[in-house]
């Protein structure tokens, strides 16, 4: 089985993730779509340092678990705030800045 | 362990033991993500993606990728995922969607542009990468996986490594400060100055609103308190708890009168004291 | 030709010649500005300003007849008027007797009218108090234009010539409008002013030409550099003079603005539209003799473009009912006849000059006459509309007789000598150029007779049409004989015209005015002898006289114009087409080439700007529509933006 096989899986993924984003309102579920997205980036990074026989992706894949915490601990954080006003924890509610 | 060790040992293209699993796990990765996507409740979507997430566990460690596999099992798997729920627990854990979708075709344009994209990735990393041979890590993780990765971060990545530390300290700052619940300094006030705020008519009445249940036959909140001349303190009931039927045991005959007579048009024998006080009560 | 005679500085009363312009200037500006307070002892002002200025005249005139001929042309340089790089123009005074001629005609003549014109401007009784100031407004623009005219006739520049030539226009427009609250007559002051632009941007051109080619635009420098030219910059600059000249005095293809100038009042027409800025255009080709000498294609075609105004006046004129417009295509052909004479070169300057001086006089005095006759008939011009009056108005009836009969050429009075002249040296031309000329002119006489008979018959003789019909305000005729202050200029005018043509021949006019146009050729025989035209000209008159009679004088004339009539009288009374052609071949298409650059501007400009406005604005509007709001629209059109990205890429990497 040729490692490509973890690209087209990590793609797929990827679209689900992105799918994810655009159809759910909620949130923290929009939030865990993007986790999905990252997670599927990791995946194929880890696959090209396997291809590549070099260890940068897997330095790289760690680099994107840091941002991702760091981006998880702020976003919670907003939608912490955004709730405690709105009373809501929908996207769609959120759309003041508009025309 | 075994079949993940000899993954390992492999260089390059995997092995029958790697396809089983990766055969096995990569269908379930797939299809939790899409039942996370499609979960109508948030906390079964976080469940989905954690099972998604320790696929992909699976996936590092049979990669030659040990390190990160861990850390995905315990960084992301363990504390991001328990933050999601605590998060979700707190603010939207029933806020569930509701089925209508109030942007007209988004769903239908998101399905359509996503299958594109899966079919041009899909075309686009088939056609590039299966001709490609795979080097495995055999020569870059010699001295092993962990040392390697730490060489590589702090040699030739440090700096990144170090902005992440700052980035790390910077989302903290923001997170405690976005999260804080601020406080007006000025909204509290003191009593003497309440009371005086009071007498000056600054508020619509001068006492404390009544608390209920007193002198009432039922200890409940739900039972309005009486005034002294008898009348009935519908002020003594919540606002949230009014109009909320909660009364499904018999009542003496007064008191029901009392709960349900606010009204004007009560016949006159039947609420013989309450008539003065309600009026009065409402100026 | 002879040598240029040299240039002397003016002295003793020519040294006051400034004053011949300051006078009338300042008292035009005096009663200008007065305003109300002048009404009383305006025309007063007016009248004198023009008398001192003809005194002055006269002076100069007496002084510079006491020195030898070739003494006689004087210059007086003010002082540095344009002082710009290489243009330098002095505000300087060319007294020659060519410009005193013009003084004396101008102030001379001036004067009358301006006598004539207190009574014919004199508020009627029970008029509004506005014709007061009115008459003080006219004697102001009359004054205006006496002093443009004499600074028209005395500069010694061609920029000075400029300024008054526009003068004069100024003044002209201002007078042809005159009754502001007519529509026809601002129409009229209009047509003229622009009819004149044209052709003073010949005039300009002229002068940009010369000042190029020669550096200066003082006349005897010009004069005497000229012939350093091409000969075709001389051509260029002669036919752009011409045009000028053509513009100024109402010719071919300029001449249909006169008739209608008769809009302004009678001694407007009189003073300016028929003795004197008429003539400017004959002075100006006079006055640049020096280069027209030197190109004889030019000259043909001045003497072609006067053939051409002649016969068009009298054709014309033989068609008009309106009194004042008969006598304005009769200035017409006589101008025509000037222009011919300059045109024939130096066997005819002087005789232009000569025939412009005699027609000063009697044609002066007929529209003065015209003017009485308006005076007693309330205002109407046409003639339909007279008859008779020879016996309720004699000295008007023998005023304009005189003039009439000196307009005819009868023999000894003054058109007899001038007129004659002309056709004499018309016919002394070499070739097809004598017989056009000579026939031409002929012609024009006889046609002449005609005209002018028919207007007498028409006006003096006859039935009294008058006594069965209304005025147009609705009043009775009331026929009478004008003041003494209107009969006066006119009885004077007659004896003018009756004497001056003798007079000025037998004095000797030519030789006078040889310093400034050389001296006069001798016509040679041309194709007919010279003892033989006089006779021509009496007959081909006395033709005309007895066809008038015949087709006017023994029939009533009918009160309403006949209709429908030949196609010759169709095209007369229709200016022979002279307004239609404007009219189709310039008017219209400028009126399509606005209308088009309106709607242009309108729908394209505007349109373009507008419509660049309203779509950008409208495509903004819609556009911000986009704008939800819901950040997963805007996360739907990031992955759009991806997937067009990544296809991209893909395409160009495995295309």
């Amino acid at each position: 089985m040729s490692p490509t096989n973890y690209l087209l899986l990590s793609g797929l993924l990827f679209t689900v993730g992105a799918i994810g984003v655009l159809v759910r309102r909620n949130a923290i579920v929009v939030f865990m779509c993007i986790e999905l997205m990252l997670n599927a980036v990791n995946l194929s990074l880890v696959t090209f340092a396997r291809m590549n026989g070099q260890l940068d992706g897997q330095v790289m894949a760690f680099f994107v678990m840091v941002v991702a915490a760091a981006e998880v601990v702020v976003g919670l954080a907003i939608i912490m705030s955004i709730f405690r006003t709105r009373r809501s924890s929908s996207v769609d509610d959120a759309n003041l800045l508009k025309y | 362990m075994s079949v993940l060790a000899q993954a390992a040992s492999t260089a390059g293209d995997a092995g029958v033991g790697e396809a089983i699993v990766f055969w096995i796990l990569g269908p379930v990765s797939l299809a939790s993500a899409i039942a996370m996507v499609l979960a109508r409740n948030a906390v079964h979507s976080a469940l989905f993606l954690v099972q998604t997430m320790l696929s992909l566990a699976v996936f590092y460690l049979m990669q030659q990728a040990p390190f990160l596999g861990f850390v995905q099992i315990i960084v992301y798997t363990g504390a991001v995922m328990m933050l999601f729920l605590f998060v979700l627990m707190l603010v939207g854990r029933d806020s569930s969607d509701s089925v209508v979708e109030v942007l007209r075709g988004q769903r239908v344009a998101a399905v359509l542009l996503g299958l594109a994209f899966a079919l041009l990735l899909v075309a686009g990393v088939g056609r590039a990468a299966f001709a490609i041979p795979s080097a495995g890590l055999g020569v870059a993780a010699s001295n092993g996986n962990l040392p390697g990765i730490g060489r590589l971060v702090f040699t030739d990545y440090l700096l990144p490594f170090e902005l992440t530390s700052a980035l790390l300290i910077t989302a903290a700052l923001g997170a405690i400060v976005l999260a804080f619940a601020q406080k007006k300094p000025a909204a509290k006030r003191g009593q003497r100055a309440t009371v005086i705020a009071r007498l000056r008519g600054e508020h619509a009445r001068v006492s404390p609103l009544p608390g209920p249940g007193v002198y009432a036959t039922a200890n409940s909140v739900a039972v309005p308190a009486l005034l002294p001349d008898g009348s009935i303190a519908r002020e003594s009931l919540s606002e949230i708890i009014e109009g909320h039927e909660v009364d499904e045991h018999p009542r003496p005959p007064a008191d029901a009168h009392a709960l349900t007579d606010g009204r004007r048009d009560a016949p006159e024998g039947t609420a013989v004291r309450t008539t003065t006080g309600g009026e009065e009560d409402r100026a | 030709m002879t040598a240029p005679p040299e240039v002397l500085p003016a002295t003793g009363a020519g040294s006051l010649a400034w004053l011949l312009f300051a006078i009338p200037a300042v008292s035009a500006l005096v009663l200008f500005l007065a305003g109300k307070r002048a009404n009383a002892w305006g025309h007063v002002l007016g009248v004198a300003s023009v008398l001192a200025s003809f005194v002055l005249g006269v002076v100069i005139f007496v002084q510079t007849l006491g020195v030898a001929p070739d003494q006689r042309t004087t210059e007086l340089s003010l002082y540095s008027w344009i002082s710009s790089g290489t243009l330098d123009v002095d505000f300087g005074l060319r007294i020659d007797p060519l410009s005193l001629t013009f003084v004396l005609l101008i102030t001379g003549v001036g004067s009358l009218i301006h006598i004539y014109s207190v009574g014919y401007m004199a508020p009627h009784a029970g008029a509004e108090p506005s014709s007061d100031s009115s008459r003080r407004r006219f004697f102001a623009q009359l004054n205006l234009f006496v002093a443009a005219m004499l600074v028209l006739v005395l500069g010694n520049n061609f920029v000075l010539l400029y300024l008054g030539w526009e003068g004069v226009g100024l003044a002209s427009y201002l007078l042809i409008g005159f009754y502001q609250d007519r529509p026809s007559a601002a129409t009229a002051a209009k047509k003229a002013f622009l009819m004149n632009r044209v052709g003073d941007v010949g005039l300009a051109l002229a002068i940009f030409v010369l000042w190029l080619n020669l550096g200066t635009l003082q006349y005897t420098e010009v004069f005497a550099r000229v012939g350093e030219l091409s000969g075709g910059t001389i051509l260029a600059i002669t036919l752009l003079l011409l045009l000028g000249a053509c513009g100024k005095s109402g010719q071919f293809p300029l001449q249909s603005w006169l008739p209608d100038a008769m809009e302004g009042p009678t001694p407007v027409s009189a003073l300016i539209h028929a003795a004197t800025m008429v003539t400017a255009g004959v002075y100006l080709i006079a006055r640049t003799n020096p280069i027209y000498d030197l190109t004889p294609t030019g000259r043909v075609v001045v003497a072609l473009i006067g053939v051409v105004t002649l016969l068009i006046g009298a054709v014309i004129g033989c068609a008009y009912d309106d009194i004042k417009k008969v006598l304005a295509y009769s200035t017409v052909s006589q101008i025509g006849y000037m222009i011919l004479a300059v045109g024939l070169g130096p066997a005819g300057y002087a005789l232009g000059i000569f025939h412009l001086l005699t027609h000063g006089f009697f044609k002066a005095g007929l529209f003065l006459g015209a003017g009485s006759v308006m005076h007693a008939m309330n205002d109407d011009v046409n003639m339909r509309n007279f008859g008779g009056l020879g016996r309720r108005m004699p000295i008007t009836f023998v005023t304009f007789g005189c003039g009439y009969l000196a307009l005819i050429g009868f023999p000894f009075l003054s058109g007899y000598f001038s007129k004659d002249a002309i056709i004499e040296a018309a016919f002394g031309q070499e070739g097809w150029q004598g017989w056009v000329y000579g026939l031409a002119a002929t012609l024009a006489a006889g046609l002449t007779a005609f005209y002018m008979t028919r207007l007498m018959i028409m006006t003096f003789f006859g039935e009294e049409r008058w006594r069965n019909l209304k005025a147009p305000d609705g009043e009775d005729y009331h026929p009478h004989e004008s003041p003494p202050v209107m009969t006066g200029p006119m009885i004077v005018l007659a004896i003018g015209s009756v004497f001056a043509g003798f007079v000025l021949s037998a004095v000797g006019l030519n030789q006078w005015l040889a310093p400034s146009l050389g001296e006069l050729q001798e016509s040679p025989a041309g194709v007919l002898p010279h003892a033989l035209v006089p006779w021509l000209v009496l007959a081909c008159s006395a033709l005309g006289v007895l066809v008038a009679y015949l087709v006017v004088g023994r029939r009533p004339t009918p009160v309403q114009r006949p209709e429908p009539v030949s196609f010759p009288v169709r095209a007369a009374r229709r200016d022979l087409y002279a307004n239609a052609f404007n009219e189709t071949v310039i008017e219209r298409p400028g009126i399509w080439l606005t209308r088009a650059l309106v709607f242009l501007d309108n729908r394209g400009v505007d349109g373009l700007v507008n419509g660049l406005a309203a779509g950008l604005g409208g495509g903004s509007a819609r556009l911000r529509r986009l704008q939800t709001g819901f950040v997963r629209s805007y996360a739907l059109s990031m992955l759009g933006g991806s997937v067009f990205v990544v296809a991209a890429l893909l395409a160009v990497r495995f295309a």
